[in-house]
């Protein structure tokens, strides 16, 4: 599954990252414990998160993190948005609550880190 | 013999308490260890545990200096930092234990998580703590840990 069906299946708005939307995570991660997502996540995921702090962007670009999905409507700020441009992280901001994403995703096989 | 030859060193300050820079040491390590051209499974766990180096002391300290020496084989990383020190290693390191305050845990911190990351992702971890001066930790990594 590429982050543009990923885009699709959560109705998600691109904040950042347009010419990324290839990449083909091989997991996913929800959280909003970033020292949960530097411990368990695996290289080449991408995170789903309510957090939306310029951090994010850090524990993704330190952890092979390959995009970002922004839950229950939350957007970041400028910074944060400028941040991931410079990191190259893609970042996606969709209305659906963590519980939802995360069930769409893998109802459609985007498997969890602790299964590949 | 083979030589033992620094390829890089980086040397940068770390300020407790700036989250908005948080973070620039170890991008920037991870930018050099990628130049370098280690395999990026060793740079993952290499940045990971420097990055929560880092953010320990944004969080926990006042502030630090971060030196890195790279090598053909290894990754050196001290982490030397003026602060509160730590009273408990033993259950500083256990998983979960945490002094971090509220602000820090709404930004997604604080899970108590850090050090034992650290020593999983390092191949020899030291830490030297005074009550009331500060915090060093040693971090050595290793491309062939077996050898
Ligand atoms: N550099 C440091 N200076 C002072 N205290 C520290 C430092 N690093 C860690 N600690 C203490 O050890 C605890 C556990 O650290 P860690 O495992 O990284 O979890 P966290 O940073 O999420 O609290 C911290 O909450 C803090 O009390
Ligand atoms: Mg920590």
């Amino acid at each position: 599954m590429t982050l543009r069906e990923i885009k699709e299946i959560l109705q998600a708005q691109v904040l950042a990252g347009e010419e990324f939307l290839d990449r083909q995570p091989s997991c996913a991660c929800g959280s909003d414990l970033l020292s949960d997502v530097l411990a368990f996540t695996k290289e080449n995921s991408v995170l789903l998160t309510g957090l939306t702090n310029p951090q994010v962007i850090r524990t993704a670009e330190m952890s092979d993190i390959i995009g970002i999905i922004f839950v229950r409507g939350k957007k970041p700020d400028n910074y944060t948005v400028e941040l991931a441009t410079i990191k190259k992280i893609p970042l996606l901001a969709t209305h659906l609550p963590m519980y939802e994403s995360c069930g769409k995703l893998y109802l459609q096989g985007l498997k969890g880190c602790s299964e590949v | 013999m083979e030589e033992d030859k620094v390829l890089v060193e980086i040397e940068r300050e770390i300020v407790g308490g700036d989250f908005q820079s948080a973070g620039d040491v170890s991008g920037e390590l991870k930018k050099v260890l990628q130049q370098v051209g280690f395999p990026p499974s060793f740079n993952r766990r290499v940045v990971i545990a420097a990055y929560e180096a880092e953010m320990n002391v944004v969080i926990h300290a006042y502030r630090g200096i971060f030196a890195t020496e790279i090598y053909e084989d290894r990754v050196h990383i001290e982490v030397d930092d003026q602060g509160p020190g730590i009273p408990d290693l033993e259950l500083a390191f256990q998983e979960g234990y945490s002094t971090a305050p509220p602000h820090i845990r709404e930004m997604g911190f604080g899970a108590g998580y850090g050090l034992s990351n650290m020593k999983k992702c390092s191949d020899h971890l030291e830490i030297d703590t005074r009550i009331g001066e500060g915090t060093k930790v040693v971090m050595d990594f290793f491309l062939n840990p077996e050898k």
